[in-house]
């Protein structure tokens, strides 16, 4: 943006905050200098542009038209522009001052430091260097996928999104169309939930897994977020409906430290060997962290597991 | 800051100018992120913008004697711009996220920030903000003791478990600070046993007392970066290249890979490092007819061997 640009447009807002009645476009390109004095139509693309801009960082511009008036009037209404007054107690400063360094790392990093500035500047006392635990407490949240800006757009001008998309596991990368109802952060890994239209079903994607641009699709508003969604609760994988069962795992004295802890029972099983009762709920994850201990630990049963066990060592050597 | 950031920034400098009369250039540039010489270039911009008219009386007075800003005529803009939707939910995202771990005692403080912001920023940040979740982990139960000794200043006496190399070592650790990443807490702390700063999962903490000994980490010992995954190879390790199938395929997501080629059919090539020869065997075992060693062959020969023996316990037995 232009150093002259930049003075038009501060000088639009004070103009546009100064006035209590609505100013016609003719009235504001007499009183803001800058404006094409000439040609009406120069000045017309300019001012849209102008009006565009300052909507874009946040300016609320206000259109009346009355029905005896030709032109609309424009105006900002200072209630609608100003933040409000906000004071904050030595404790609420504390976890502001760490709430806004949340991001430093991340795609909203701007937008957290913009917050802070916007706060210091209306005489918010906040407090970076204390924080919580004396300072000795940090909070941060990364978003290392590119798709995160696109995603974290759609979701807060709730438009639907387009990208291509490798399932877990699946051999072939898919376009898929969704609304999406939110985005969640689980164990270093975040999440869209939202209705798949080509399923026709809500469904969970991991951003990792997205290939290439997140296209936006449809009206800003367009789509619908359930009310009782939860969306964190559709993120967390659930095997509540599978039966757990015990393994029985024979393990070298002295090894599988991390099997041990796990374990529910802990039994001495001859020469040097222990026995372990170790509860699972599928065989494959079971074998894929026990035959990590190689030769140091042996599925007895169930057979299933025990199975599951064999095939994957055979898997190795194939 | 780019120069499209000018205008956002133009409108909180002069209320923050307002707020803070007497602020000296210096310490106004760092906190707007700008060199001395920015900053003056913005002042001097806004000393040509006003009211209508732009008569001396009606344009902002700024001077910066001795480096003493003084404002002046500029109550038009006073009051900063309120918190943009993207601002608001920043920050209500990190406060939230915050108010999910109670062990830290700002419960109230924090429920009377949130309902200030929410009240501040209007209904589209609100709703955003409960739109993107950062889920913490299962807090473990190490969290408040932890909390505690940081509280406190004392040491920390723990038995940690070590994945990598199935190892459970006693430590004592004076606890420095501690970090959050993606909902996950780690401490970072001098370790006796290292003789250096060391971080420490939490959920991997099997056990943690608080020690009556005063924590006493050397002067010079600066608190550990956290890295995602806390995977952290070093550039000397060897390279190790492995080929995967779609099946396979999160290792690709899960561990940071220098170089990942697409083979088709979901197959992917990937050169990873890792400091543990031990490690790298144990995911290879774990992979089974999903991914095979291309590079080293010395790896891969160990992975054959260690998956020989481990069948041959199942054989002799069947």
């Amino acid at each position: 943006m232009s150093r002259r640009k930049t003075e038009r447009l501060l000088n639009l807002v004070i103009c546009l905050l100064a006035t209590r009645r609505p100013l016609s476009a003719e009235h504001i390109r007499q009183a803001v200098p800058g404006y094409d004095a000439d040609n009406d139509e120069a000045f017309q693309r300019m001012f849209e542009r102008d009006k565009n801009e300052l909507r874009e960082i946040g300016i609320p511009i206000e259109v009346h038209k009355d029905p005896w008036e030709e032109d609309p009037g424009y105006r900002i209404v200072r209630s609608a522009y100003e933040l409000p007054e906000i004071t904050l107690e030595p404790d609420e400063a504390a976890v502001v001052g760490l709430a806004a360094q949340v991001w430093q790392r991340a795609s909203l990093a701007e937008a957290a430091s913009g917050a802070l500035l916007k706060l210091r500047a209306g005489g918010v006392q906040t407090d970076e260097a204390h924080g919580v635990l004396g300072g000795a407490l940090e909070l941060r949240v990364d978003t290392q996928d590119p798709s995160f800006p696109a995603l974290w757009e759609a979701v807060r001008d709730r438009r639907a999104v387009r990208f291509a998309y490798r399932a877990a596991a699946s051999q072939n990368v898919l376009t898929r169309t969704v609304e999406p109802w939110g985005v969640v952060s689980r164990r270093g890994r975040w999440y869209m939930v939202g209705h798949d239209r080509d399923r026709e079903a809500p469904r969970v994607f991991r951003l990792s897994r997205i290939s290439g641009p997140v296209t936006t699709l449809g009206r800003p508003g367009s789509v619908v977020v359930p009310e009782d969604v939860d969306i964190k609760s559709m993120v967390v994988y659930s095997d509540a409906a599978v039966r757990e069962r015990t393994a029985l795992i024979r393990v070298r004295r002295d090894t599988c430290q991390g099997l041990r802890q796990v374990a529910k029972a802990v039994r001495p099983a001859g020469e040097g060997w222990d026995e372990l009762d170790v509860d699972f709920t599928d065989p494959g994850r079971l074998a894929g962290w026990i035959v990590g201990f190689a030769a140091d630990a042996e599925v007895v049963g169930p057979p299933d597991a025990r199975d599951a066990v064999i095939c994957r060592l055979k898997g190795v050597l194939a | 800051m780019s120069t499209a950031d000018r205008l956002p920034r133009l409108l909180a400098l002069v209320p923050y100018l307002m707020s803070h009369p007497g602020a000296q250039v210096p310490e106004v540039a760092k906190i707007f992120g700008l060199s001395e010489k920015q900053l003056i270039d913005d002042l001097q911009l806004v000393w040509m913008c006003g009211l209508p008219g732009h008569t001396p009386g009606d344009l902002i007075d700024v001077s910066w004697d001795g480096g003493e800003i003084v404002i002046d005529n500029a109550e038009t803009i006073a009051r900063p711009l309120r918190l943009g939707v993207d601002e608001a939910s920043a920050l209500l995202v990190a406060l939230r996220l915050l108010a999910e771990m109670p062990e830290f005692g700002e419960r109230d403080a924090l429920a009377r920030v949130i309902a200030k912001f929410e009240r501040a920023s209007g209904e589209g940040a609100a709703a955003v903000s409960s739109q993107v979740a950062v889920e913490v982990d299962a807090a473990p139960d190490a969290l408040p003791v932890v909390n505690e000794a940081l509280r406190r200043r004392r040491r920390l006496s723990l038995r940690y478990y070590v994945p990598g190399r199935d190892e459970i070592t006693p430590r004592e650790v004076d606890p420095m600070r501690l970090v959050v990443v993606d909902g996950r807490p780690y401490l970072s702390g001098w370790c006796y046993r290292a003789e250096a700063v060391r971080l420490f999962r939490l959920d991997r903490m099997l056990s943690v007392d608080v020690l009556d000994v005063p924590a006493d980490p050397p002067a010079d010992a600066v608190a550990d970066e956290v890295t995602p995954g806390v995977f952290r190879p070093s550039p000397t390790d060897e390279l190790v290249e492995l080929e995967l199938t779609a099946e396979g395929r999160w290792v690709a997501e899960y561990y940071p890979c220098e170089r990942v080629t697409e083979l088709g059919e979901g197959r992917v090539r990937v050169a990873l490092r890792a400091r543990d020869q031990g490690w790298l065997v144990r995911l290879a075992l774990r992979l089974g007819d999903t991914g095979r060693v291309v590079s080293p062959v010395s790896l891969d020969e160990s992975v054959r061997a260690a998956a020989t023996a481990a069948l041959n316990r199942y054989e002799s037995v069947s």
